[in-house]
């Protein structure tokens, strides 16, 4: 078994204004993904959410607003899971909601180093 | 006379646990074997006297006195012995010194010994046995029937046991209050493992698993009284422990698990220890952290209501019990909770996922799944699978009943 991050990527989107009741119903959404993985033993981390006040810096000094500025998407959050492999954890992102709204989910192996 | 019996069981059993403690924290007896052939002692003495001329008004103060007396003297013994073959070693005075055991002197040395058996250095079996014998007052015969085991592996274990925590000097060292708070989570968890031994046992002796449970409770109410830790998670625990108490009757006459999803008679639950459980949810609802206890207390108090979304709730509450840990139990009863929240098909999808193979119940709950939608061949064949897999008498029967109840 190994460790993957999932990354869930998605596009900004300023108009957004969504009923308490579609608030509701995506809160839910993300609780029973996470739930059935967690039902098959493989959370290795509940992960967090990223909110959006954010800045970023760049290498010459440069400081801009928000997470997102220049960026056609953001990463809105990331959990850990176990898998035997890369395609293991793929199966596990199915019917991850942010794939429903036209977002991604990056997976990334965790690297593990001799004796750290 | 009966009762007589009974309530004089009763005094052996949580005699012998303040007896051993005392002996052990107050007079630092680091040899917890000793301890218990001292209150071993003092029971036959006790059986012998009461027996010739009855038993005294006050059998408590009788047997602390003599129990007092037999450690004083094998003291003295052992001073004489001492002084004569190895004068190097000295007996600390205080030892030897007489004190009234008194029930504060019992309270401070029961909690005490709690945090004592709760060492990370045992294992699970090892705290839960050691914790029915010298916590509990429970004998080996009662222990190996509780445990589905028999007596000399019991023995086994609580010698191995009891060697561990002398090799360590875990009674010579003082605990300080950080190390107290900090162990309080394993006395929690040993405590919520005593109480699930005796709940979901399969032993037909009801005596000893109602004990069992009432046992975990009054220890858990011990600790809870206790101002020194912080209390919500005790408060979740013991809220968590009347809930399912509540149920104890119910679930025994019908012989029925929780596990095999079948209704059980709602009008038999008492209304008492649920109101009680309540009560205790409501005191754990203080502080910023919610414990996997909480999160399973507020389980059982939805399952103790009837209305339509009981089982959202339920399930919310699994998604985030299985953030905090992870169990075959929690997930299959997630998945059943899934069912009736979300879609039966939805749960099957989820449930062909779970990879418990060798679990009779997870067999069991992929036959109430396709029950519920109707698909009786996969119903049958699920029951089939976890006959192969089930071995308690009781499961075997009532799978078997479920069978029939498929082919009519």
């Amino acid at each position: 078994m190994k460790d993957f991050m999932m990354l869930f990527h998605s596009a900004p989107n300023p108009d957004l204004n969504p009923t308490p009741e579609q608030i509701q119903e995506e809160v839910k959404a993300w609780h029973d993904w996470i739930g059935g993985i967690g039902a098959q033993g493989k959370l290795k981390n509940p992960g967090e959410a990223l909110g959006f006040e954010g800045k970023t810096m760049h290498a010459d000094g440069t400081i801009t607003d928000g997470p997102y500025a220049e960026l056609k998407e953001i990463v809105g959050g990331f959990i850990i899971v176990s898998a035997g492999s890369v395609e293991e954890a793929i199966a596990l992102g199915k019917g991850c909601p942010v794939l429903n709204d036209g977002g991604k989910v990056e997976v990334r192996d965790i690297m593990v180093f001799e004796g750290m | 006379m009966a009762t007589d019996q009974r309530h004089l069981s009763e005094i052996f059993k949580t005699e012998y646990s303040n007896l051993v403690a005392v002996l052990c924290n107050y007079y630092g007896l680091s040899d917890l074997q000793l301890a218990e052939d001292i209150v071993s002692e003092t029971f036959v003495r006790a059986m012998k006297t009461w027996s010739h001329k009855g038993v005294p008004d006050a059998p408590q103060a009788w047997l602390r006195k003599v129990a007092q007396n037999l450690f004083v003297e094998h003291f003295r013994r052992q001073k004489v012995f001492d002084e004569k073959i190895v004068p190097d070693i000295k007996i600390g005075l205080s030892a030897t010194e007489p004190f009234e055991i008194t029930t504060r002197l019992i309270e401070d040395s029961q909690l005490r010994m709690m945090f004592v058996l709760c060492d990370p250095a045992l294992n699970k079996e090892a705290q839960v046995c050691m914790a029915l014998r010298i916590l509990c007052g429970f004998s080996i015969e009662e222990i190996a029937l509780a445990l589905l085991s028999n007596k000399e592996a019991i023995n086994k274990k609580l010698y191995r046991a009891k060697k561990v925590i002398q090799q360590k000097k875990r009674f010579e060292t003082e605990l300080s209050p950080t190390e107290y708070q900090q162990r309080l989570d394993g006395v929690l968890r040993i405590l919520y493992l005593l109480f699930n031994e005796g709940y979901y046992s399969s032993v037909n002796e009801q005596s000893i698993r109602f004990d069992i449970c009432w046992e975990a409770m009054r220890l858990v109410l011990f600790l809870s009284r206790q101002d020194v830790f912080p209390k919500p998670a005790t408060h979740a625990l013991l809220a968590l422990m009347c809930f399912h108490a509540s149920r104890l009757e119910a679930r025994i006459d019908g012989e029925h698990g929780d596990m095999l999803y079948d209704h059980q008679d709602k009008t038999r639950w008492n209304r008492e220890l649920i109101a009680k459980g309540e009560q205790y949810l409501a005191l754990a609802s203080t502080g910023k952290v919610a414990t996997k206890y909480h999160l399973e207390a507020a389980i059982a108090y939805w399952h103790t209501v009837e209305n339509d979304e009981k089982w959202e709730h339920i399930l919310q509450l699994y998604n985030r019990l299985l953030r905090v840990e992870y169990s075959p139990v929690i997930a299959m009863n997630r998945t059943y909770a899934l069912a009736k929240a979300n879609s039966v098909e939805e749960a099957l999808e989820q449930a062909h996922q779970l990879n418990l193979p060798n679990n009779h119940y997870y067999y069991c709950l992929l036959a109430e799944l396709y029950r519920m939608q109707h698909q009786l061949d996969q119903e049958r064949m699920c029951l089939h699978k976890a006959l192969l897999l089930a071995r308690k008498k009781n499961e075997v029967a009532l799978i078997k009943a479920k069978i029939a109840q498929n082919a009519t």
